[in-house]
């Protein structure tokens, strides 16, 4: 586990203690923000916008102080940002890294696009499961139709 | 997601081969005899928030002639979801009366989220553009009736093949039995990718094409017509050229196999030309008459009641 940060790339502030999620492609940034409810979070955050990234061109960047988050949290955002790495900091110090993993079902964080679906018109979570991790295909279990990543709608 | 006591009926797909085998078996014992006293004491409620004539009668027909009481609504505008009640109101309320819910709901998922929440089975008749098994069901049963059997057979699926439900369901069912589909159909009523990629998965053999002449059809064991619909089409020459191509006469069944039965959902527009009804090869009309026994059957299974009890109350 890498705990060398380059002091040359940290673009903002480090955290004593809490959560890093880095690699967040720019455009997502405020879907991963309202995904993980941070604005109803009492924590101090530190929320990059438009970061320089070798990788995505422009990336986002979250840190939330004294706080953990678990594995399936994390995985709420593989829908929008699949990519993303999770830190988490005790002492300053890199203690764990997790990639997202795509969950095989998702409840009540998809909006189904279609109209006629039973979930749009009552009151009701949604429930997709994913039938292509890889390529982020997704069907509703309810009406049966299939969505792609660029056809998902977060709730 | 159901739980293990849930004996709904929401999708075919949802049958094994081995059930789809013992579903037409007691279909064939209700053929024998419809009328039964199986549901004496049972109350079967048939909610019809879009109208359907058709497949309402048939499901209150089978529940009468097994002696179930009957109650319900045929047109949405005389209940409380007029008045905005939730479905999930509705469906908690008539379990509270009712010993089975058949639905039929122009919203897709209707019936799965009624199933997840009703304490009593739920059938489902029909969800939207989705799924309607029991139409599957009696499908299934005319080709096992006409045919001796569902293995090995070459079926041909005429029409609107790209919103038409009914084909849909066909092929998911047809999967455990090795068929060879034929898709024929219009440009603009193609058999979409996802089902010919579902073929693929399962191995299913299947030739697309784009003409319907006798030359088309004659190694058909099953001739499957649907009707071809005017607001399907986005561009309305297209549907002026194709109208009149995509339909069955008579004098296209002189070189067809003599085994041939043709089927259609019904209703038909002009789809099946009226000199077809006198051959022997039609079987339309049939077919309708076999979602009684299909629906007994359904009903029947979806209260627990098994194949041994309905032979021995023989």
């Amino acid at each position: 586990m890498s705990n060398i940060i380059n002091k040359r790339e940290l673009q903002v502030a480090a955290i004593e203690n809490g959560t890093v999620i880095d690699h967040i492609p720019a455009d997502k940034l405020f879907s991963v923000v309202s995904l993980l409810g941070l604005q109803h979070m009492g924590n101090k955050i530190t929320i990059g916008f438009n970061f320089d990234s070798k990788k995505l061109g422009k990336k986002g960047l979250i840190k939330i102080a004294d706080k953990f988050l678990t594995d399936d949290e994390l995985n709420r955002l593989s829908i929008v940002a699949p990519h993303i790495v999770m830190s988490i900091i005790r002492d300053f110090k890199v203690v764990e890294k997790h990639n997202v993993e795509m969950p095989s079902f998702l409840r009540g964080i998809v909006k189904c696009t279609n109209p006629k679906c039973i979930t749009n018109n009552e009151p009701m979570q949604t429930l997709f499961h994913v039938v292509d991790k890889d390529n982020c295909v997704i069907r509703c279990h309810y009406c049966e139709k299939e969505q792609q990543r660029n056809e998902i709608q977060i709730l | 997601m159901q739980n293990m006591e849930n004996r709904s009926l929401v999708t075919i797909a949802d049958y094994s081969k081995e059930k789809i085998l013992y579903m037409l078996q007691m279909a064939a014992e209700f053929e024998k005899n419809p009328n039964r006293n199986l549901l004496r004491s049972k109350v079967v409620a048939t909610l019809f928030f879009e109208p359907s004539t058709r497949t309402r009668l048939s499901f209150e027909t089978a529940a009468n002639r097994l002696k179930a009481r009957v109650i319900g609504f045929s047109d949405p505008k005389a209940t409380s979801s007029s008045k905005g009640e939730s479905l999930k109101d509705t469906i908690m309320m008539v379990s509270n009366y009712a010993d089975v819910i058949v639905m039929r709901h122009y919203l897709e998922g209707a019936a799965q989220y009624a199933s997840e929440i009703a304490p009593v089975p739920i059938v489902n008749a029909g969800d939207g553009a989705n799924q309607h098994p029991s139409q599957t069901m009696l499908d299934l049963y005319s080709i096992y009736k006409t045919q001796g059997t569902l293995e090995n057979l070459n079926i041909f699926l005429v029409g609107d093949l790209k919103y038409g439900r009914t084909v849909h369901s066909l092929i998911q069912a047809m999967r455990h039995f090795n068929p060879t589909f034929h898709f024929v159909a219009p440009q603009e009523l193609k058999m979409p990718e996802e089902y010919k990629l579902y073929c693929k998965e399962y191995q299913i053999k299947y030739e697309e094409h784009s003409e319907f002449t006798a030359e088309t059809i004659q190694d058909a064991d099953i001739l499957y017509m649907t009707r071809v619909q005017r607001e399907r089409f986005t561009d309305l020459m297209e549907y002026e050229r194709v109208k009149n191509v995509f339909i069955l006469r008579n004098s296209m069944l002189a070189t067809t196999r003599p085994n041939l039965k043709i089927l259609h959902p019904l209703p038909r527009v002009n789809e099946i030309s009226y000199d077809v009804d006198e051959s022997p090869k039609a079987y339309y009309y049939q077919q309708a008459h076999n979602g009684l026994f299909a629906r007994q059957a359904i009903l029947c299974d979806v209260l627990g009641i098994t194949l041994d009890e309905i032979k021995k109350e023989q």
